[in-house]
C-alpha cells in the first residue's frame, strides 16, 4: 500500500550522528541524559516496581498487619483459588469480554457514524457536537449517579414513566446491559470527537479526486477515507480495549462490582482497597489483569512495529 | 528485619508516592511537646465523620471540645469522611495515626489488638457507669480491654405506629403471631417486609438474627470466628428458614438501597423493616411515628434474648505519639459527661453506653432502644464487625446476594462459602 498521506521526508534532517566527531556538545548531552533519566526513573518506580511487587505479593497471603516478614508464602494457592473456588472470577472475565464486544459493536461504530455525519458541516453541527461530547466531560462515577435516577427500581424515571417494575440495577441478567448503555452514552461522544479530529485532518483533495472519479459518498468513505484514517483507527481500537479493561468506576458506584456487575478491576479493588485487605489474593487478580492487558499491548505493538518496518 | 512495614509506609508517605488515605489521614496536625497528660498536654483526636456531615460530626466535635475545656488538654480534631476513614484504617494505624480515634467493638477491634496496633486500656477499666456487657465488648482475645464504648444502636423490626393502628395490627410476641401478622398484611396488599441489599451489608442483619434465633448466640459467635462449618446443617437451616420468609419480603432487593427500602416502609407500602435504628435517618423525620419489636423466638430452647447492637467508641493507637494523654482521654470518653456533651450539642442524640448519661434529650424510640438492649442477654456486633473483614466483604456479601438471587441452591451457596472460608481462615 502506498502512503499517499505522507510528504516525502528530507533525508538529511534526521541523519543519525555517527562516530566520535559528531558527539553532542557537553551541555546538550547533559540535557539528553536528564531528559531520558528522569522519565525512566519515574517509569521504573511507578510502573515496573509496583508491577513486580504485585507479582511477588501474589504468591503470598498477607492482611497488611505487621511487618513484611509476616507474609505467609503460599505458592500458587491464590491463583488456584481464583480459578477454582472464587465465584466472582469467571463472571468477571466474561463481563470484561462482553464489555469489549459491546463497546466495539455499538458506541464505537455509532461514534464514528456521528463523526462522519458531523464532518459534513451540516447546520447546527457545533450544537450537536457539544451535546454528544458533554457526557465525556463527566466522570464515570458521576454518570453512575445520574443513571441511577433513571434506573432505580422504585423511584427511577424509566419505571415511573412506563409503569414497569424492571429491576435495572439489581437483576443480574439486566444490570450489565443497563450499565453498558450508560457507558455507551459517554463512550460514543469520546470516539466521535477523536474520529472527528481525524476526519478534519484528511486531505480535501482526496475527496475531490474521488468525486471526480465518480465515486459515491459511501464508496469514497470506505475505499479512500477509511484506509487513510488507519492511524486514527488504531488509536480508536486501543482506546476501546483500554476502556473495557479498566471498566470499574461505573460498576463501583452502583454496587461495588457485585451481583452481575463483576469486572476484574472491581474484584481487585474489593480485595485490596477498604477493610478487606487480602493483599496477596488481590495482587494475584491484578497480575491476571496485567497478563490479559499485555496480550492486547503485544498485538498492538507488533502491528505498529510491522508498519514501521514496511516503511 | 530492616524494612519494617511501618518504615516502608513512612518512606512512601515522605516520597509522596503513597496514594489515597494514608497521607490524607496522617497529614493532619504536627508534633507538639508539652505535658504527657492533663493540663498543657495535647491529644490528636481522629474521628470518622467529615466536617459538617450532621449530628454525628457535631457530637464528636462537642465531645472533643468538652474534654479540652475540662482537662486543659489541647485536642486537635482530625475529621475524615466515614468511608474513607474505614477503608484506610489499616494504613492509618500503621502510619502516623492520631492518639485517640473512633472505632467499633467486636472482631474489628480485637484484630487490631492482636496485631499490636492499639493500646491496652485495661488499667482504665472499670469505668463508672459502663456495665459488664460493655466491658465484655471492649475486651480483645487476650482478655484485656482495648476499647471504650460511647454509644450503640440495636437492630430490630421497625414499623409505623399509625399504619399498625389503622389496620388493627399489634407487634407479635410469638412466631405464630408473627406469621399470622405477615399473612394478614399480604391479604391487605401490604408487603410485610421492606428489603434492600444493593450495598450488600444490610442483609447480613437478617442472617445474624435468624442464626441467633435458630442456633443460639454462642454458635453464631463461633461461626463468625471461623470455628464452625458453614456447610453444616445449622447454617443450611438458617438459609432454609430465610428462603421460606423471602416471599414476605419486598421483591428485587439487590437493586434497592436500604434508604429506598426504608422509604417504602415509610410510605406504608411495606409493613415492617428489619434494620438498625438509623432507619430514622432515611425517613426524614424524627421517628415519632416509629416503633419496633425484637425478632420473635423461633425455637423455644434458644429463646429470643440475643440481638445485634453494634457499639461505637474509641481506641488509642499504639503508634500515637502521646500515649498517656490518649489513655486519659479515652477513659473520659467513656464517662457520662462525654455522652452528655455530645448529645447536648447535636440535633439527634445517640443512645449513650454509660448508665449515668442523661436521657432527657431522648425520643421514645431511643428510650425503648436502651431498654431492649439493657434486657438482652447477649449482644452481637453485626456480621461485618464480628468476623474477619476479608471474609465478610469478599465472601459473605456476594454469597448472601447469590442466595437471594437463587434461594433454592442452598447447598451450592453454603459449600462455596465453606471452601472460601477454609482458604481465608487457613
Amino acid at each position: 500500500m502506498t502512503h499517499i498521506d505522507e510528504a516525502p521526508r528530507p533525508a538529511t534532517a534526521v541523519a543519525p550522528a555517527q562516530g566520535r566527531a559528531k558527539k553532542l556538545p557537553g551541555r546538550d548531552r547533559a540535557t539528553v541524559i536528564i531528559m531520558v533519566t528522569i522519565p525512566l526513573v519515574l517509569v521504573v518506580l511507578l510502573v515496573w516496581v509496583p508491577a513486580l511487587l504485585s507479582v511477588v505479593l501474589s504468591f503470598g497471603k498477607w492482611n497488611g498487619f505487621g511487618d513484611l516478614d509476616t507474609i505467609e508464602w503460599v505458592g500458587v494457592q491464590n491463583y488456584q483459588d481464583i480459578f477454582t473456588i472464587y465465584p466472582a472470577f469467571w463472571p468477571a472475565v466474561q463481563h470484561n469480554l462482553i464489555w469489549l464486544g459491546f463497546l466495539f459493536v455499538f458506541p464505537t461504530v455509532l461514534g464514528m457514524l456521528l463523526a462522519v455525519v458531523l464532518d459534513r458541516e451540516m447546520k447546527g453541527s457545533r450544537f450537536y457536537q457539544t451535546a454528544f461530547y458533554m457526557p465525556v466531560v463527566l466522570s464515570l462515577a458521576l454518570i453512575g449517579f445520574i443513571w441511577q435516577l433513571f434506573y432505580s427500581r422504585d423511584q427511577g424515571l424509566i419505571n415511573q414513566v412506563f409503569h414497569s417494575q424492571v429491576d435495572w440495577y439489581g437483576d443480574p441478567d439486566i444490570n450489565l446491559w443497563a450499565v453498558l448503555v450508560a457507558t455507551a452514552w459517554r463512550h460514543t461522544g469520546y470516539i466521535m470527537l477523536i474520529y472527528l479530529a481525524g476526519l478534519k485532518g484528511v486531505d480535501a483533495s482526496l475527496r475531490e479526486a474521488a468525486a471526480v472519479d465518480g465515486a459515491s459518498e459511501v464508496k469514497t468513505f470506505f475505499h479512500v477515507i477509511f484506509p487513510v484514517m488507519r492511524p486514527i483507527n488504531m488509536v480508536v481500537i486501543v482506546i476501546v480495549v483500554i476502556e473495557s479493561l479498566r471498566a470499574f468506576d461505573l460498576v463501583w458506584v452502583i454496587n461495588k462490582g457485585r451481583n452481575g456487575l463483576e469486572v476484574i478491576g472491581a474484584l481487585v479493588a474489593q480485595n485490596v482497597i477498604g477493610e478487606a485487605t487480602r493483599y496477596g489474593f488481590g495482587s494475584a487478580l491484578a497480575v491476571i489483569m496485567m497478563l490479559i492487558s499485555s496480550i492486547f499491548i503485544t498485538i498492538y505493538l507488533r502491528t505498529v512495529f510491522r508498519e514501521e518496518r514496511n516503511r | 528485619m530492616s524494612a519494617t512495614r511501618r518504615s516502608v509506609m513512612r518512606g512512601m508517605a515522605l516520597s509522596g508516592l503513597a496514594v489515597g488515605g494514608a497521607n490524607l489521614l496522617a497529614a493532619c496536625g504536627g508534633d507538639e511537646g508539652g505535658a504527657a497528660s492533663g493540663a498543657g498536654a495535647s491529644v490528636k483526636f481522629g474521628i470518622n465523620e467529615a466536617e459538617g456531615t450532621g449530628a454525628a460530626y457535631d457530637r464528636l466535635k462537642a465531645i472533643g471540645e468538652a474534654y479540652a475545656k475540662e482537662s486543659g488538654t489541647k485536642v486537635a480534631l482530625n475529621a475524615v469522611d466515614h468511608n474513607t476513614f474505614q477503608e484506610s484504617i489499616n494504613t492509618y494505624l500503621q502510619g502516623t495515626p492520631d492518639d485517640v480515634f473512633t472505632w467499633f467493638a467486636g472482631f474489628r477491634m480485637s484484630q487490631f489488638a492482636e496485631n499490636g496496633l492499639i493500646t491496652d486500656l485495661s488499667e482504665e477499666w472499670p469505668i463508672d457507669g459502663l456495665g459488664d456487657s460493655f466491658k465484655q465488648a471492649a475486651t480483645a482475645s487476650d482478655g484485656k480491654q482495648y476499647f471504650v464504648p460511647i454509644s450503640y444502636y440495636p437492630w430490630a423490626v421497625f414499623y409505623r405506629k399509625s399504619v399498625f393502628e389503622k389496620n388493627g395490627w399489634t407487634a407479635p410476641t410469638t412466631n405464630d403471631d408473627f406469621m399470622a401478622l405477615m399473612d394478614d398484611m399480604q391479604g391487605k396488599g401490604v408487603t410485610p417486609f421492606a428489603f434492600g441489599d444493593k450495598d450488600g451489608w444490610p442483609a447480613m442483619g437478617t442472617f445474624d438474627i435468624l442464626n441467633m434465633r435458630l442456633n443460639g448466640f454462642d454458635f453464631h459467635m463461633s461461626l463468625m470466628a471461623g470455628d464452625e462449618a458453614w456447610d453444616g446443617d445449622e447454617v443450611k437451616g438458617v438459609f432454609d428458614t430465610w428462603r421460606k420468609l423471602l416471599p414476605y419480603h419486598q421483591e428485587d432487593p439487590l437493586g434497592r438501597t436500604w434508604q429506598e427500602a426504608a422509604t417504602s416502609m415509610g410510605k406504608g407500602e411495606c409493613g415492617m423493616y428489619l434494620l438498625g435504628t438509623f432507619v430514622v435517618d432515611a425517613l426524614g423525620e424524627n421517628g415519632e411515628d416509629l416503633d419496633f419489636f425484637t425478632f420473635p423466638e423461633l425455637d423455644s430452647s434458644i429463646g429470643s434474648d440475643a440481638l445485634d447492637a453494634p457499639i461505637d467508641g474509641f481506641c488509642v493507637a499504639a503508634a500515637g505519639k502521646n500515649q498517656e494523654a490518649g489513655k486519659a482521654m479515652a477513659k473520659w470518653l467513656g464517662s457520662a459527661a462525654a455522652a452528655d456533651a455530645g448529645n447536648n450539642n447535636a440535633d439527634a442524640p445517640f443512645i449513650a453506653a454509660n448508665d449515668g448519661a442523661s436521657t432527657s434529650t431522648y425520643s421514645d424510640l431511643q428510650k425503648k432502644s436502651a431498654e431492649v438492649v439493657g434486657a438482652a442477654a447477649n449482644i452481637a456486633q453485626f456480621m461485618d464487625r464480628d468476623t474477619n473483614a476479608d471474609f465478610a466483604n469478599t465472601v459473605m456479601i456476594p454469597s448472601i446476594q447469590a442466595f437471594l438471587k437463587d434461594p433454592d441452591d442452598i447447598d451450592g451457596v453454603t459449600s462455596s462459602i465453606q471452601e472460601q472460608a477454609n482458604s481465608i481462615f487457613g
